[in-house]
């Protein structure tokens, strides 16, 4: 697999083609609205919290396959988790971004696709922004 | 010899970083110019030279090595000011760059000459730096910044300047060629416009003074910034040539050495121009380069650059225009070799990962001129720029690249 492909991977094109829980979001529903100004990526999200679990994420945005395709990836990872779950599961995938943390055996394939984007710093932003977005949205809960 | 043939493989001998293969065996494809331009040998030598024959600090120095330093810093003064076409040597300061250069003007000039509501003109296509000091500008004394509408090819509503105007304009600041759409604007024009209601122009040359004669007393403008780095010198060194009669509107910038004739315990006055304004030890040693990157461009002939660099940029969007789904922005007939475009289904940043990896750099991004995306409608786009070393072989390696992109990307 030469460095294209490992970086774009079929599962991150998929996503990136075929985004779920993608939708145009009204003003008010917007919660975390995230932007790298390095290159103009944008990720909005629409969250929904009920008992304690995320019962539903939403997003939209402009970009590039790597963060477009990330969101995707992160709301379907996320909903049905409680936030303590989330929260961690945020911090953990955060930490193997930035190689502080290694691949572990229990990681699931899209996360296994995302951690190419490791051999390319300038793309990590990219991966995490909706992340972090999430991140924040969750730390007042 | 002024009809020699322009040998471009010939250039490129000169260029060491050219000669190198990057990812085990792609040749290096620098399409990124209109960001920074790379070095010849001589430029590279200059800066060796400097520090293993005569560095020292220049002015103050009563020996050898200072003589040498201060004779050839000086030196350089002479080149820029007959380079660009300025008044005089002592007209001539040198900066970190264009940025530092318009900073200058905002916080020297600007300060005396404009008040509350008195009016700043930029345009909707500055990059950055010349739109974000004056944003600042515009905050510290009260003025209004206003940005003359661009046109969807790319070129500046004229028309709109001449309602824009009033007599409480005191500068029109505007790129003379777009970083991002190419265009080369119409200065003169804008000069003639500016002058009916006695403003003064400040022209950024960043894009222009590498890729064309320019000559600022044709221009007429009162100030004219430009960086080292994009026209073959080192980074950190940049130039503000300043008409000679603004030097009465003209505070000092920093204070410090250099910049100081007396110093007493509460005040001091100032040295003469152009060292009131350069306080501090100066960037000896890429000033100095930044001669001897002048000069090569000089022998090689700005004219033959910029007849070169036309037909390579027509090829160049020619070559873009043929691929589906591919759209440029800007389509001024005057132009430069900054060529911005978009595909219908790859983004920007994905596009330049992608021809990176066969050896191809150009850029992705808001490209500095976020005002701009928005008019463009557009958050990033990709942009290829070209400069007399480039050839049409180049050209043809990255369309074929953003093809087999295109088929990456779309495919399934």
């Amino acid at each position: 697999m030469d460095d294209m492909e490992q970086l774009y991977q079929e599962i991150i094109l998929d996503h990136y083609k075929h985004p779920r829980n993608k939708t145009a979001l009204r003003a008010e529903e917007v919660q975390a609205d995230e932007e790298n100004p390095m290159c103009g990526d944008q990720i909005q999200l629409a969250i929904e919290v009920d008992d304690d679990v995320v019962q539903r994420i939403r997003f939209d945005g402009k970009g590039c396959a790597i963060s477009q395709a990330s969101a995707s990836i992160m709301t379907e990872q996320l909903q049905g988790k409680s936030v303590a779950e989330a929260k961690a599961l945020i911090e953990q995938f955060v930490a193997m971004m930035r190689g502080e943390r290694g691949i572990e055996p229990g990681d699931n394939e899209e996360w296994l696709s995302l951690s190419g984007v490791r051999k390319f710093p300038l793309r990590v932003k990219c991966a995490t922004l909706s992340w972090r977005g999430m991140q924040k949205v969750l730390a007042d809960r | 010899m002024a009809d020699a043939p322009f040998d471009v493989a010939k250039i490129r001998q000169d260029f060491p970083i050219l000669q190198q293969k990057i990812y085990d065996d792609k040749p290096l494809t620098y399409l990124d110019n209109a960001a920074t331009s790379q070095k010849p040998q001589l430029v590279i030598d200059a800066l060796v030279e400097y520090y293993s024959r005569y560095n020292a600090n220049v002015h103050r120095a009563l020996h050898y090595l200072g003589e040498q330093a201060t004779s050839r810093y000086e030196g350089v003064r002479e080149k820029v000011a007959s380079f660009i076409g300025a008044a005089s040597p002592e007209s001539i300061l040198f900066t970190r760059g264009t940025t530092e250069s318009v900073n200058l003007v905002a916080y020297t000039w600007a300060q005396e000459r404009i008040q509350e509501g008195d009016e700043i003109i930029a345009t909707g296509m500055e990059h950055h730096s010349n739109l974000v000091p004056w944003q600042l500008c515009a905050e510290r004394t009260g003025a209004k910044l206003k940005l003359i509408p661009v046109f969807a090819d790319g070129t500046l509503d004229l028309f709109a300047l001449r309602g824009m105007l009033s007599d409480r304009t005191r500068l029109v600041t505007v790129t003379h060629m777009s970083n991002v759409l190419g265009t080369v604007n119409d200065v003169a024009e804008i000069v003639r416009l500016a002058r009916g209601m006695g403003a003064a122009v400040l022209v950024d040359a960043a894009q222009s003074v590498p890729h064309m004669p320019v000559n600022m007393k044709e221009l007429d403008v009162d100030f004219l910034a430009f960086s080292g780095h994009k026209c073959c010198g080192p980074t950190g060194v940049g130039v503000l040539a300043v008409k000679p009669e603004q030097f009465e509107h003209m505070p000092p910038f920093m204070g410090g050495g250099e910049m100081i004739s007396r110093v007493k315990d509460l005040q001091s006055t100032w040295a003469d121009v152009p060292y009131k304004f350069e306080a501090g030890t100066p960037n000896i040693a890429d000033v100095i380069a930044l001669g001897v990157a002048l000069d090569y461009l000089s022998g090689v002939g700005m004219e033959k650059i910029q007849a070169y660099e036309k037909q390579l940029t027509e090829y160049l969007i020619q070559q873009l225009q043929s691929i589906q789904g591919l759209r440029i922005f800007g389509y001024a007939k005057e132009r430069g070799g900054a060529v911005s475009f978009a595909l219908d289904k790859v983004h920007p940043h994905d596009l330049s990962q992608y021809v990176d990896q066969q050896g191809i750099a150009i850029r992705a991004g808001h490209l500095c001129a976020q005002p701009l995306m928005r008019r463009l409608g557009v958050t990033a786009v990709s942009r290829a720029s070209v400069y007399f070393y480039n050839t049409t072989e180049e050209i043809d390696r990255l369309k074929e690249s953003i093809v087999k992109a295109q088929q990456f990307f779309d495919h399934g």
